[in-house]
């Protein structure tokens, strides 16, 4: 947000939107049933969205919303729907080295936060707002500038992320197809 | 309460931790799926963060490139998954071993 208008305000939506996130995102991992697995993830996708639009990328935001918590959901959910989990035969949901696993995390985890200790990387110059919507010298809207970098500055990266579409909907239709001679 | 680019990072860090244990820790193919989902968005958070630090756009058009892999690699993963399931009629991923060694 621009600052001036979220003042005060904005460290207790930030507080609110990261306990959120992190609690479900501990559920998404804890959940034994993947339904709630999948709908803890979507609550996980919107906080990091709120967080998003709170950081001033509101572009981002949208696109989150719309693709994650839009699409991606919505294949989870098809696809939970498909492989009826339900009828799945019962095991212990986690592996044995969870103990090893949680304490490995837990080191990556020390190892970025030190990051952090280390490196200050708070402070410098204060966030210039005007730098997400300035589109060559005029100002325009959030959408407008990450355009102007997509489709100039960043043109042939994003031709080869169609083409990448492109294939990830080929393969997804080939490996998900049943093979022509089960097909009655 | 005053909010720094730390704390996002701190967070992004958090996700991102609790993302590869979920990969390490799950049976469920399901789930390992979602637990790279959420890694991939612990990601995107931190190019975010980093994007406002700077004062730079690049950081933005950046995550939107990772949510189309992220996009791309679901429906991939999720179409093996499709697929492991009409074979083996399981989604335990200790149960794909065909090229174990």
């Amino acid at each position: 947000m621009t600052g001036e208008l979220l003042t005060g305000v904005s460290g207790w939506i930030f507080a609110a939107f990261a306990l959120v996130a992190v609690v479900s995102a501990i559920s998404v991992v804890l959940a034994r049933n993947p339904i709630h697995s999948a709908l803890f993830l979507l609550l996980t996708f919107l906080m990091v969205a709120g967080l998003f639009f709170l950081q001033s990328a509101e572009f981002v935001g949208a696109v989150q919303i719309l693709v994650y918590a839009g699409g991606i959901m919505v294949l989870f959910l098809f696809v939970i729907m498909l492989v009826n989990v339900q009828q799945l035969p019962l095991a212990d949901p986690y592996q044995k080295q969870i103990v090893w696993a949680v304490v490995l995390g837990f080191c990556l985890n020390v190892l970025f936060d030190a990051q952090l200790v280390l490196g200050p990387l708070a402070g410098g110059e204060p966030f210039r707002p005007d730098a997400f919507r300035t589109v060559s010298g005029s100002l325009l809207g959030n959408t407008q500038a990450v355009a102007w970098g997509l489709y100039r500055e960043y043109l042939l990266p994003f031709e080869i992320a169609s083409v990448f579409l492109l294939v990830a909907i080929v393969g997804a239709v080939v490996l998900g197809r049943r093979s022509v001679e089960k097909m009655d | 309460m005053n909010v720094t680019i730390n704390d996002y990072l701190a967070l992004s860090f958090l996700i991102f931790t609790i993302g590869f244990v979920g990969v390490l820790v799950r049976r469920n193919f399901l789930t390992v799926l979602m637990s790279i989902e959420l890694m991939l968005n612990a990601v995107n958070l931190n190019l975010i963060a980093f994007s406002r630090r700077l004062s730079d756009l690049t950081g933005q058009i950046f995550s939107v490139f990772v949510i189309t892999i992220a996009a791309g690699e679901a429906a991939i993963g999720l179409a093996i998954i499709i697929s492991l399931y009409r074979q083996r009629k399981t989604l335990n991923v200790d149960e794909a071993d065909t090229m174990e060694g």
